[in-house]
């Protein structure tokens, strides 16, 4: 059995995919993927809806369409894969140890690495719900693999806690198959999911969303039996005698997402406090040379699409590192994020590897704005203003800062604002 | 008084139409065209799964082959749900042809090969 490999990919979701497809077309041949799960294209396989690719192919796909495209381009390229196989653990000389039932607990030395292992959903426990803990409290995520991969409907009276996309399209999709869904509690005062969702997943079929709201209690012995939610003030506490109570045998938990990203521990690679990926340059290194991070595991993406990209720049960036053409590590110019903006990816710029002539920043901000300025600095030197109508913490956003400006400064900071009015 | 959260692009404007068909809420002229064909032929693309016959799944996800009228949402899904096939499928197979008689197919949205 091969042991040795250029670059091991691990994952084989649409970040993984773009990247080991994008190393290929840039020369480097020697490849291997691992997937936990039977099949490529993770989350996208019970992702049935449509509505993905619109930048990527200018067309609308479903999800097992969008993943089939890129799984059908790693295989015409011959490129090698192996699925239902977990990695159990990355080392810092770039061993990685997986098993699987044909090859058993086997040990490959890799040359580079491209983490792209995706997210996990939040669950009760992370948001701190009171109440009992019956059967029937569900994330969102989990009761659509049962659903549009397994066939199985979780229930039949359902409650949604939070607003984000999966529990948007799972409300519709519970619907369509014959459940009453009785509403959606978001926490905020808008919502976290698309505007495109809330239209045809909520106001499409009367299903009401109860914003500033939250779930206060949770009530069953063994099976869930009612849910009370109440109005919550600008600290987020509930108010009393606010509350409602709802007769329902399940609620669905659609309250964020975490990066995957335990494999990263034994590495020594520090993280982001506020998207909890990898810090990495604008190549997607991590700060530990020739091992990447993209896609959900780096931070939490709206848009497969911008995953897809992401990956296409790992697999650049890792490829070019295989080939030997980066340059030693030299001037590094950190991303800050100042009012309105939450985060910022990539966490530094590595002055010395910038590969394009264009250094794209994603972004998310912290409330929705109407009609600010998004300032751009180099330390105290404005580099950008640019005039936005709207921006929302849903949707990712990007500013392009050029190669030129970068190499000609002798800055150490690059701050991205809002300014309002 | 009707009211339409415009999703032209990320702004959601918040539409109004009156009795008399006269709108107000809107950032730009895509607005109005949004809110003119909710208004008189909201139509959906309708995505679901049937039953398969196969080693490895239990449900092939399926989708219309074009919008359908949304009034007819319900009734499409219960023509899906009769459905049972038998891997293989290929992706794009048509599963209902010409649906209920609304000129729309229903067609697959993923290859299984066994």
């Amino acid at each position: 059995m091969k042991t040795n490999y250029d670059l091991v990919v691990i994952g084989g979701g649409s970040a993984g995919l773009a990247a080991a497809i994008s190393a290929y077309d840039h020369g480097i041949k020697d490849i291997l993927l691992l997937e936990a799960e039977a099949h490529l294209g993770g989350i996208l396989l019970q992702c049935i809806h449509n509505g993905f690719g619109l930048h990527e192919f200018k067309e609308q796909l479903t999800g097992p369409e969008y993943a089939e495209r890129f799984a059908n381009q790693l295989i015409e390229r011959k490129i090698e894969y192996k699925t239902d196989t977990l990695v159990l653990e990355i080392k810092e000389d770039k061993t990685v140890i997986y098993s699987n039932k044909e090859d058993g607990l086997v040990e490959v030395k890799a040359q580079a690495i491209i983490l792209a292992t995706g997210c996990l959903e939040r669950t009760r426990g992370a948001i701190n719900t009171p109440g009992d803990r019956p059967s029937g409290v569900i994330t969102a995520g989990l009761a659509q693999k049962y659903l549009n991969i397994d066939g199985y409907l979780v229930g039949k009276r359902v409650f949604i806690l939070g607003s984000g996309d999966i529990g948007l399209i799972m409300a519709r999709r519970m619907t369509l198959e014959g459940a009453k869904v009785l509403g959606v509690a978001e926490i905020m005062p808008y919502s976290n999911g698309l505007n495109r969702n809330i239209v045809q997943c909520l106001h499409d079929f009367n299903i009401p969303l109860y914003l500033s709201h939250t779930v206060t209690n949770i009530i069953g012995k063994d099976k869930l039996e009612k849910v009370v939610i109440a109005k919550v003030d600008e600290n987020f506490n509930p108010i009393k005698g606010t509350e409602k109570e709802f007769q329902v045998d399940t609620l669905l938990l659609s309250v964020g997402l975490i990066p995957l990203n335990g494999l990263l521990d034994k590495v020594n690679v520090p993280t982001h406090p506020r998207t909890r990926g990898a810090l990495v340059s604008q190549n997607l290194e991590t700060m530990k040379e020739g091992i990447f991070s993209c896609g959900n595991v780096l931070h939490v993406h709206d848009l497969v699409d911008f995953v897809t990209k992401e990956g296409r720049k790992a697999g650049y960036g890792a490829a070019t590192y295989l080939k030997g053409k980066m340059h030693k590590k030299g001037r590094r110019i950190i991303t800050r994020n100042k009012s309105g903006v939450s985060y910022v990816v990539p966490y530094y710029i590595d002055v010395e590897n910038i590969l394009d002539n264009l250094v794209e920043l994603n972004f998310r901000v912290t409330k929705p704005f109407e009609k600010t300025r998004l300032i751009v600095k180099l330390d105290d030197k404005e580099i950008k203003n640019i005039f936005k109508l709207h921006m929302l913490p849903s949707e990712m956003e990007s500013v392009l800062i050029e190669k030129e400006i970068l190499m000609n400064s002798n800055a150490k900071e690059i701050t991205l604002e809002i300014k309002e009015g | 008084m009707k009211e339409f959260i415009c999703i032209v692009c990320p702004r959601g404007c918040k539409i109004r139409v009156n009795e008399q068909g006269e709108m107000e809420g809107y950032g730009c002229k895509r607005g109005i065209t949004y809110v003119q064909n909710e208004m008189t032929n909201p139509k959906r693309m309708l995505t679901s799964t049937v039953k398969i016959k196969s080693k490895i799944v239990n449900r092939l996800p399926i989708i219309t082959s074009s919008e359908i009228n949304k009034d007819d949402i319900f009734r499409v899904m219960e023509e899906i749900n009769k459905v049972k096939v038998e891997a293989p499928i290929y992706i794009h197979d048509v599963i209902i042809k010409n649906v209920l008689g609304l000129g729309v197919d229903i067609i697959a949205t993923r290859t299984i090969r066994e």
